[in-house]
């Protein structure tokens, strides 16, 4: 391993400007004559839209525009759209709602947004917005996904009875049924899995340009896919024709799926850019992103686990109720379904399962992919289960864990992912090990005597990463493919420009990719720049989510950098007079095999490029490969996480006093990017467990709007992190790269609940298991304790 | 529009602002120094800290007029021409940022945090002073590291090298 090359704790090469403040995101791009927009949005739930008169804001100071729902409908383009087709178990199609940029004739959530107003200054935009009069006459709502679907409930799309978005199922109905009648123990739980917020630090942001002269469209977007963007933009929408759009991501401040999805936003930035003829910026606000930012998770869950007179797992049979929101957000759909059922049978072999998925329309914000998407949910599901039976069987939660490992692989589960390479015992043991597990009997011991109660969690978990291959999520619905695309450019000097269709937003990648280009090619680090976020530059890619860029994104570049090798051998075997298939390259040379006849890497890119030297009739001149690679499964990163509270009984807190995160992750490019994926990941499954919270009133208000009332992590709610990996290659890539960016967010809430529920003693708690939550729990188990006696 | 003027990164300023203008808004808008952050509308996420007459301030929080005559210092402030700021090279050295959007609020607030408190910080103690800064990529677990390190540089101290 060379000190810049794979496996290499590089420092990173985009850090200086960032700690300079020299980071160019979206609010800091500015361009003449721009106009600033500011959103009306639904102070309602539920409302019928009257009338909306625009003609006072539009008097006001520096007032540009003023915008309706009305006046974006005569534009003739299209709404926005759920790429992912999902069927009910009846055969029918999801219930799509239509879902316009400015909203038509009702508002169906508190901030959906149904006018625009545009100013010279943002000051004077928000002065004329408050001039808007909107008649709205409020309706019923309803913000429970069980009451939305029961009769009776306020209808909020026409074309979706019962607000139900579709009835869908994957497993053995039957087979699972008799594996549960010949149960010999039967484990049984409810969860909620908490909606949550996923505030980027960056809040979203477009800048929309029109050049008349040209008559095309530039969009600066806080995206995680700037092409997809644009298709979407383009074909759906309408707006203009792919090649009259460029769409460009500079630097992003975090995603965590929340800027995958296509919002109104940009959508209304671009149509008034157009109209007026101005460029029009927008950034949310904080208290905006919160009622605007597409939500995660939200799930209420029935789930049952079977098993037989060896502790061993026979059944497992799940019902879960998914809260999709107003309107189905781009990904929405496969999120609770393919993302999600696909992984119940978590790192075990698990004969029969079946589950049951219902999606719900209600008058909240929109729901869709949060790192993790899905699977977050299902590794509760299945760990919290298991760590209950172990508890009903009085033994070890890591030899019921070790009793039911899948240990021989491939492994086909019975809900269709087939798991390709692992060894979960190593991770468990390795874990146990760092975490000293012995310990902790009198670590307890200790704090009993202090007055706390401290329990130990455990979360082996499994994800499907490196999404995806084509074919296979093209049958199961979805509307693109997921393959990644990559050039290589040599320049004549011999430095490099990487293009990649994948686009960082914390992961780091102008410096992972730049040591893989590194290394190959045998030259300086300093000598690849990583382009990316601009369709003007990069012709396509999918983006970056659903940890892919290293599984999915960097195999193109590998692809690429073989056809370069490939060609690079044909010039060099002209310059160096000798047979093609005699020219080894290594450490940045080209050599006729068996002699020291070589030419540098330097000298051959030169010669590409002057072309004297080779027959151009032959070998075209020039050194530049682009590729295009379509992964063949699904990647399964998997682990185990330790979880250690201490709980104080007075005030119901629970601090975090250990974490132990052993991941296998495949192979790794930089370790150092790598454990920090973990750490930021665990933080938000901590997040998650024990302080976000996000809370509707019955009038469908966002109570929890602002970060007066939404708890984020902070470095006082977290320890510091052991963290450490096992290696089990992935078969299925060039490198053996699983992928590793939502891996603590999958695991940390059952780790965490696992640890609260161990210390409390009682199953009967749910996320966030804030202070007054713990607090009520243990009353109640005090309580039942005492009846019992 | 009332006028003001500061000393901005050791340079004269001189502005005509709205009196609505927030000191964030005239550093991103006017001045164009877009390294100051805004993360959240109530001052709770730090990502526009700048120091203000030597202390750390949340720019969002504070009226420019309220910086008539004061000594401005932002994140583009801090470094000597291409030597960075020994905070600024422990947050590089111990990866203790992903996005970089916190970024410029942290090592502003971690230089404050050690012009009050010295060069050798206690984990606990850095972690309770961040509360005031918010960030979601990182976890801290690295940001923690950084400012460690970073605080004993300050004091011309040799920052060790992150053991993990």
């Amino acid at each position: 391993m060379s000190a810049t090359g794979i496996g290499a704790a590089v420092r990173r090469k985009e850090d200086l400007r960032f700690v300079t403040g020299k980071g160019q995101y979206t609010d800091d791009v500015n361009r003449p004559g721009q106009t600033h927009i500011y959103f009306i949005r639904s102070p309602h739930a539920h409302a019928k839209l009257k009338r909306i008169d625009t003609k006072a804001a539009a008097a006001m100071p520096g007032v540009v525009a003023v915008a309706t729902g009305a006046e974006f409908a005569e534009s003739k383009l299209g709404g926005l759209i759920c790429g992912w087709t999902v069927l009910s178990k009846d055969g029918s199609p999801m219930k799509m709602a239509p879902h316009p940029a400015l909203a038509v004739g009702k508002a169906c959530h508190v901030g959906d947004p149904v006018a625009g107003g545009g100013a010279e200054t943002l000051a004077q935009a928000k002065d004329a917005a408050e001039k808007v009069v909107i008649d709205y006459e409020v309706l019923p709502s309803v913000v429970d996904p069980a009451k939305a679907a029961a009769k009776g409930a306020p209808l909020i799309h026409e074309v979706a009875p019962n607000n139900t978005i579709y009835n869908w199922h994957l497993g053995d109905h039957d087979a699972t049924a008799a594996a549960f009648k010949a149960a010999k123990h039967v484990t049984k739980l409810e969860f909620v899995n908490n909606r949550l917020v996923p505030n980027a630090m960056e809040p979203r942001a477009a800048l929309a340009e029109y050049d008349s002269g040209n008559e095309s469209l530039t969009l600066w977007n806080a995206t995680q896919n700037p092409h997809v963007a644009r298709l979407v933009i383009s074909a759906f929408v309408g707006m203009a024709p792919e090649n009259k759009l460029r769409v460009i991501a500079p630097d992003v401040g975090g995603g965590f799926g929340s800027k995958i999805f296509i919002y109104p936003e940009e959508v209304v930035c671009l149509w008034a850019a157009r109209k007026i003829n101005r460029p029009v910026k927008w950034t949310a606000e904080r208290s905006e992103s919160f009622i605007s930012d597409a939500h995660g998770r939200d799930h209420v869950t029935r789930a049952e686990m079977a098993f037989d007179a060896d502790n061993k797992i026979t059944g497992l049979r799940v019902h879960t109720v998914a809260n999709l929101g107003a309107y189905m957000s781009t990904f929405s759909s496969a999120v609770p379904t393919f993302l999600y059922a696909t992984l119940l049978s978590g790192q075990y072999a698990i004969p029969h399962i079946y589950c049951e998925v219902d999606a719900v329309y209600t008058n909240t914000v929109p729901v869709d992919a949060y790192r993790g998407a899905g699977r977050p949910e299902a590794t509760y599901v299945v760990e919290r289960l298991v760590e209950a039976a172990a508890r009903e069987f009085t033994i070890e939660p890591a030899e019921l864990r070790r009793k039911n490992f899948v240990k021989s692989f491939p492994y086909q589960t019975s809900v269709a992912s087939l798991y390709d390479a692992g060894d979960y015992n190593a991770s468990l043991a390795k874990a146990l090990q760092l975490h000293d597990y012995k310990g902790f009997g009198k670590r307890k011991r200790e704090s009993e005597k202090l007055g706390k109660l401290r329990g130990i969690g455990f979360a082996t978990y499994i994800e499907a990463c490196g999404v995806a291959p084509s074919a296979l999520v093209g049958q199961l619905g979805a509307g693109v493919g997921l393959w990644e695309s990559a050039e290589v450019r040599v320049n004549p000097t011999g430095s490099v420009e990487l293009l990649t269709g994948c686009h960082q937003h914390g992961q780091g990648h102008e410096t992972t990719f730049a040591q893989l280009v590194a290394e190959r090619l045998g030259i300086s680090i300093d000598q690849v720049t990583v382009v990316h976020g601009d369709t003007d530059k990069v012709q396509f890619g999918m983006g970056t989510y659903g940890s892919r860029s290293g599984a999915v994104g960097m195999s193109a570049i590998v692809k690429a950098l073989d056809k370069v090798e490939a060609k690079a051998k044909k010039i060099a075997a002209h310059l160096l007079e000798a047979a093609e298939g005699d020219i080894v390259f290594k450490d940045g040379r080209f050599t006729v095999a068996g002699t020291d006849k070589s030419v540098a890497w330097g000298e051959l890119a030169l010669a590409a490029y002057v072309a004297h030297k080779f027959p151009t009739g032959e070998i075209e001149p020039g050194l530049k490969e682009a590729a295009f690679y379509d992964p063949t499964n699904f990647t399964f990163p998997a682990g185990c996480h330790i979880c250690e509270v201490e709980i104080d009984t007075d005030t119901g807190e629970a601090s975090i006093v250990g974490w132990t995160a052993v991941d296998d992750f495949g192979t790794v490019i930089n370790p150092m990017i790598v454990e920090g994926q973990v750490h930021g990941g665990v933080a938000q499954g901590v997040g998650q467990a024990l302080l976000e919270h996000t809370v509707y009133n019955d009038n469908g208000q966002l109570v929890t709007g602002s970060y007066m009332d939404y708890a984020m992590p902070r470095a006082d709610n977290l320890p510091s992190l052991k963290v450490d990996m096992t290696v089990t290659k992935c078969p299925s890539n060039p490198l053996g790269i699983k992928g590793c960016g939502e891996a603590g967010a999958i695991a940390a809430p059952a780790a965490v609940m696992n640890a609260i529920t161990d210390a409390l003693g009682t199953e009967k708690i749910d996320m966030p298991a804030t202070p007054a939550v713990v607090w009520s729990a243990l009353q109640k188990r005090n309580k039942s304790r005492a009846a019992a006696e | 529009m009332p006028s003001i003027s500061m000393k901005v990164n050791g340079k004269d300023v001189k502005a005509d602002v709205d009196p609505r203008t927030l000191l964030v808004q005239l550093l991103r808008e006017n001045l164009r120094l877009t390294g100051t952050h805004v993360g959240c509308d109530t001052s709770q996420c730090g990502a526009c800290v700048v120091h203000v007459n030597g202390k750390a301030v949340k720019s969002c929080t504070m009226l420019a007029l309220s910086a008539q005559g004061a000594d401005v210092l932002t994140i583009e402030g801090l470094a000597h021409g291409a030597q960075l700021h020994p905070m600024q090279e422990a947050f590089r050295e111990h990866h203790g940022l992903q996005c970089g959007f916190c970024t410029p609020g942290m090592i502003m607030t971690a230089v404050d945090l050690v012009n009050r408190k010295g060069n050798n910080l206690a984990e606990h103690t850095i972690r309770e002073e961040l509360e005031g800064n918010i960030c979601r990529c990182t976890g801290y677990h690295n940001i923690v590291k950084a400012i460690a390190a970073g605080a004993k540089a300050m004091g011309g101290g040799v920052s060790r090298q992150a053991a993990e």
